[in-house]
């Protein structure tokens, strides 16, 4: 029997914000343990907590971008629970009135374009950090994550497949990262990702029995766990056998996933109205003014890309996969406006530079500026194509600019006729078995003759006018 | 009954209470009769009365993105039981 998979995603992505959901400590990471908190977020009695207004236009921001209705009034609900990194006992959240609902975004996997349904968008505080004692029997508690701003994005099961899993996160990410509301840093926790997973019959339309899946830290973990749980249930419901809906975490090292054996209880969260916090009233001025001062998002960026630099559409999804990436090669167009050739240098030679440097384009060692300056250098002949990347190598390495480098090494390309009839000459001299050869006819042999003076010249002599010196001597 | 000796033993467990089997009947008999009330309660007819969550009338109380004073670690930590290297102590508990 066939199997289709049937996954939704949850999202949970911290907010960019300088102070906590509900108080005013620092959401700064790599703080000491327990030095950015207060009575509010240690849970102390008495205290109240008071929203933070950034958090509701971060969260818009998102609600907005995907699509959602924003909800006119919702409301922050208690998740209870009893676990050493919640101080409090339960989780400010949002339950059956969150902030938004009904979204959607659109991925492509393999050409094709898929819609993937946003069920719900809401608000909460992040819980704290526990840290396990490898030898004694005991944890180490650091709350300052206590109350750091999240947003959680739930997906409809509308993935079916871990590459759409993995091609929705991606866009989820994009936008964040476009919105500026959240960094999207998945090794470091800033955005997270559990995944519900069934099977069903093939042409079913009932849904299987599904696992949850947590500990994905990485976008590489998110596609391999998926793929291992779906053959896992694959394998179970082959054997005429019964998936357990159960969570299971993804274990990195052994590439497998285990389960994580909770009581049922853990999931009798107790929900109630949190009557410490006022109901949420958005008006549609508010949503309107987000909406205005929403920047422009991935996909209308590509689409701008491959309409105003007139560059093929996976190259302007490329440029447009980060926003500081898009806004390098627009800074490079603005300075040498061949926007193709910009395009091939970031993504061909640039991109693989940083890749093998592990650096992001933020942190790349050649500028925008320099990038297009030596772009220039080419084009006015200046510099030979053939030794531009060993320019860029050194550019690479030092921060100098183009110039400084080729006037500094001498690299400035021959375009002085004379100069480089001179060895032209030299070279048709030396070889004379080619000379007949060409002559009789191996038209061929023109790169061999065209290689020889570039090697005699250290690749400085400009190519076009090499090959009609040669044409002319050698009667072409 | 409104509600059995075992859900009891469930409910509180859930808010680690400890309960004896001593007051276990006492217990379920009392908050049986709440629930009772409940349902007296439920014999209003609500259909088109919005659901109160809170006593006030206000909304959007809200403070700006502004990062203040904290704790020192000394005071954050001044009320716990057990504490090493700026951290709480807890049991090692695993798996949520």
């Amino acid at each position: 029997m066939e199997f289709e998979p049937v996954i939704g995603l949850e999202v949970h992505a911290q907010l960019k914000t300088q102070s906590k959901i509900f108080c005013s400590c620092s959401t700064a990471f790599g703080a000491p343990p327990n030095t950015h908190v207060c009575p509010v977020c240690l849970g102390m009695p008495g205290v109240l907590p008071v929203l933070n207004k950034k958090v509701v236009e971060y969260a818009l921001r998102m609600a907005v971008a995907t699509g959602c209705q924003v909800a006119e009034i919702s409301r922050f609900a208690r998740k209870n629970y009893f676990y050493p990194d919640l101080p409090k006992g339960y989780q400010i959240s949002q339950y059956e009135l969150p902030i938004a609902a009904f979204g959607e975004v659109e991925i492509e996997v393999n050409g094709t374009a898929i819609k993937i349904g946003i069920t719900r968008i809401h608000m909460e505080e992040d819980a704290g950090k526990l840290n396990h004692d490898p030898h004694r029997p005991m944890s180490h508690v650091d709350l300052n994550r206590t109350g750091v701003p999240l947003i959680e994005i739930v997906s409809e099961p509308d993935i079916r497949s871990p590459e759409e899993a993995g091609a929705y996160l991606k866009k989820l990410r994009s936008i964040l990262r476009y919105l500026e509301i959240c960094d999207g840093n998945m090794e470091e926790g800033s955005f997270r990702c559990d995944a519900n997973i069934s099977l069903r019959p093939k042409g079913d339309e009932k849904f299987g029995t599904r696992t949850e899946l947590k500990n994905l830290n990485s976008f590489k973990h998110v596609e391999k766990a998926i793929h291992y749980e779906i053959r896992r249930q694959q394998a179970i419901l082959e054997e005429g056998g019964q998936v357990i809906q159960e969570t299971r975490l993804w274990n990195p090292d052994s590439q497998k996933t285990y389960s994580m054996r909770d009581k049922e209880e853990a999931h009798d969260y107790r929900y109630f109205p949190d009557p410490d916090l006022l109901p949420l009233v958005i008006d549609k001025a508010w949503i309107d003014q987000v909406r205005n001062d929403l920047p422009e998002l991935p996909d209308e960026k590509t689409d701008r890309f491959i309409h105003q630099y007139s560059l093929p559409e996976q190259d302007a999804e490329r440029l447009t996969s980060s926003k500081e990436l898009a806004d390098y090669f627009e800074a490079c167009v603005t300075i040498f406006s061949e926007p193709k050739a910009v395009c091939n240098w970031i993504t061909g030679i640039l991109l693989g530079l940083l890749n093998a440097q592990g650096k992001t384009i933020e942190e790349s060692p050649v500028t925008a500026e320099n990038l297009a300056g030596l772009l220039k250098l080419v084009s006015e002949d200046v510099l030979s194509a053939k030794i531009a990347k060993a320019v860029f190598d050194e550019m690479a390495e030092t921060g100098k600019s183009a110039r400084q480098i080729v006037d500094e090494k001498g690299l400035v390309q021959v375009t002085d006729s004379s100069a480089i009839e001179a060895v032209v000459q030299k070279v048709i001299d030396a070889s004379p078995d080619e000379v007949v050869a060409y002559k009789g006819g191996k038209r061929k042999l023109i790169g061999f003759f065209v290689g020889q003076v570039m090697k005699e010249t250290s690749g400085k002599a400009n190519p076009g006018i090499v090959n009609k010196i040669l044409q002319d001597k050698l009667g072409g | 009954m409104k509600i059995t000796k075992n859900e009891i033993i469930h409910v509180a467990n859930l808010a680690r209470l400890e309960i004896d089997e001593a007051s276990l009947d006492k217990v379920t008999e009392q908050i049986g009769r709440i629930l009772e009330y409940v349902d007296t309660l439920n014999q209003v007819d609500t259909k088109n009365i919005q659901g109160t969550s809170h006593a006030i009338t206000l909304t959007n109380a809200f403070r700006e993105d502004i990062i203040k004073d904290h704790l020192t670690n000394n005071q954050a930590l001044s009320n716990a039981p057990e504490k090493e290297n700026g951290a709480f102590v807890v049991p090692k508990i695993v798996g949520r």
